[in-house]
């Protein structure tokens, strides 16, 4: 079995997504929720150097994988802080403890 | 072949960093899966990235999450959805059905190229200069964000006491 070195690559990244995605469908962990994003974003990163491999535009994909690992990890530097703070204003981490509306 | 391997790993990384009941021992493999992704990014012929994705993902975003889940504590919430569980079926099954599409659509691939793996300097500091300067920004609001949510907590806590 004889792969293209594009195609594993493209398996990785769906599977990174894939497993983010389930993660963020399914959890109501807060933390759980940055660990997703976290998986989806490190697929993102990936599939865009394999995009600047496949259209030979390596500089430009380099660079936009750095400014997205730059904003991502704002995100989880701020997704952190924030489900520090709910934890200590709700006592819990539980997405369901937010939602004050219903019930 | 080594991209298999690390391909295998990374989703094998990926899926029991999900699954963890424990989420110090998620945030690990959260790290491993980083390393991974970074070693695969290094063969793609993109070592800078991959030294940032090391350097960041495995190591800042790990201690970040210890520092978080220490003083958040550790809260076992099973995987039990907040959504309602057809909609999450129903997408799932979306989701798989356009990757397998996709996947189907695209067995005719380019042919790999040459690797240069040279991060042209030029790109990012004259094509990209103005993203540059807006990621030095968001670095800046990040850690402004971070101090003003933290020295609250702290205000917080010494209104209680005082109370």
């Amino acid at each position: 079995m004889n792969l293209p070195i594009p195609f594993i690559v493209l398996l990785a990244v769906l599977s990174l997504a894939g497993t983010g995605f389930y993660c963020l469908l399914f959890t109501r962990n807060l933390i759980k929720v940055v660990v997703a994003l976290q998986l989806i974003v490190k697929g993102v990163v990936l599939a865009f150097v394999l995009a600047g491999h496949l259209v030979q535009n390596e500089s430009l994909a380099q660079t936009m994988a750095i400014t997205v690992i730059v904003a991502d990890t704002i995100v989880a530097v701020i997704g952190l802080a924030l489900a520090v703070q709910i934890r200590l204003h709700t006592g819990s981490l539980d997405l369901k403890a937010l939602s004050n509306l219903k019930r | 072949m080594w991209y298999v391997l690390i391909a295998v790993g990374i989703l094998a990384c990926a899926i029991l960093a999900i699954s963890a009941k424990r989420l110090l021992i998620s945030a690990i493999w959260l790290a491993i899966t980083s390393a991974l992704v970074a070693l695969m990014l290094f063969l793609l012929g993109a070592p800078q990235i991959a030294v940032i994705e090391l350097s960041v993902g495995a190591g800042l975003v790990t201690v970040l999450f210890v520092f978080a889940i220490n003083i958040a504590g550790e809260e076992v919430i099973g995987l039990r959805s907040a959504l309602p569980l057809p909609l999450v079926w129903t997408s799932i099954v979306l989701a798989a059905g356009l990757v397998i599409f996709f996947i189907i659509r695209s067995l005719g691939f380019v042919q790999f190229p040459e690797l240069t793996g040279e991060l042209a300097a030029s790109v990012l500091w004259q094509e990209r200069y103005l993203d540059f300067l807006l990621q030095v920004v968001l670095i800046l609001a990040g850690v402004l964000g971070v101090i003003g949510l933290l020295s609250h907590s702290k205000d917080v806590h010494r209104m209680e006491n005082k109370a």
